[in-house]
């Protein structure tokens, strides 16, 4: 089970808001790189890891992954609330507010909503954790494209923290990859069947 | 210390117990990480418990356990601007 903890995992503040700034950050709310996909692939993935430590980082960065999804979700809603229409719909968001209003929903810049096909769940955990690693890089990809798109440093404060994230989520998801190789040696992995 | 002060000194050491947590999930034998994951955790409980006293529960079902402060009424994170 998860327990709730009401305070974020970075602090966020945004009273300088901008409406460019949120719309590109629904990238990483409900795109297919976002940090709900992350939370969802890990968290369903883990069932079906065949090591103590692949679990175990699965579980654990998956849960991180949440923090990280409700850090996004609170820069949104902070540069959405108080915006007028018009000011939402100059910011490219008028076909966003018409279905949702301030609210936020997982869905991409471009009004794409979430769907499970953006991650898998192969049952083979070779083909799973390097589908892992490319997620955390897509994700810092991402992450320093929002940031190419502004200067406001309580933006950039909290982005450069979900950036280092995905960075150290890679090593650990190498380091998964390592232990992967060594249990199977002659890149069998479906040996492991029993 | 002010409430915005000890929430930011709480999330600075969970953040230290996030990290060793996820190094020692791939490491599971490093005697030095460990004995470092267990003192910053006594720390993170410390400090948890100092907050709660002064302002209140920061997590539900029963893991804060104050009788002062409301669950229901306080902030959520994403109200604190």
């Amino acid at each position: 089970m998860w327990i709730y903890q009401k305070k974020l995992e970075f602090p966020i503040s945004i009273t300088n808001p901008d409406l460019g700034v949120a719309k590109a950050l629904m990238a990483q709310y409900g795109g297919p790189d976002s940090e709900l996909g992350a939370a969802m692939r890990y968290l369903t993935q883990r069932f079906s890891m065949p090591d103590d430590s692949l679990r175990a980082t699965l579980n654990d960065i998956g849960t991180e992954e949440m923090a990280h999804w409700e850090m996004i979700g609170t820069m949104i809603v902070q540069s959405m609330n108080g915006a007028s229409a018009a000011e939402l719909a100059d910011a490219g968001l008028a076909g966003y507010y018409t279905m949702h209003g301030r609210a936020v929903f997982p869905a991409d810049p471009n009004g794409v909503p979430f769907t499970a096909s953006y991650i898998q769940a192969t049952g083979d955990p070779v083909a799973d954790i390097a589908e892992d690693m490319a997620a955390e890089q897509k994700a810092r990809a991402t992450y320093e494209h929002i940031m190419n798109l502004t200067t406001n440093e309580q933006y950039l404060a909290p982005l450069r923290f979900l950036r280092e994230r995905e960075i150290v989520h890679f090593q650990r998801f190498s380091e998964c990859w390592n232990i992967l190789m060594e249990l199977y040696p002659d890149g069998d992995q479906n040996k492991r069947c029993r | 210390m002010t409430e915005n002060e000890l929430l930011t000194r709480i999330s600075e050491v969970q953040f230290v117990c996030v990290e060793l947590n996820l190094y020692l999930d791939t490491h599971p034998q490093d005697a030095d990480a460990r004995s470092d994951y267990y003192s910053y955790s006594k720390l993170l409980g410390d400090l948890i418990a100092e907050y709660e006293n002064e302002y209140g529960p920061l997590m539900g079902f029963g893991h804060s356990p104050v009788s002062n402060g409301c669950w229901v009424c306080s902030d959520w994170p994403w109200e604190k601007e």
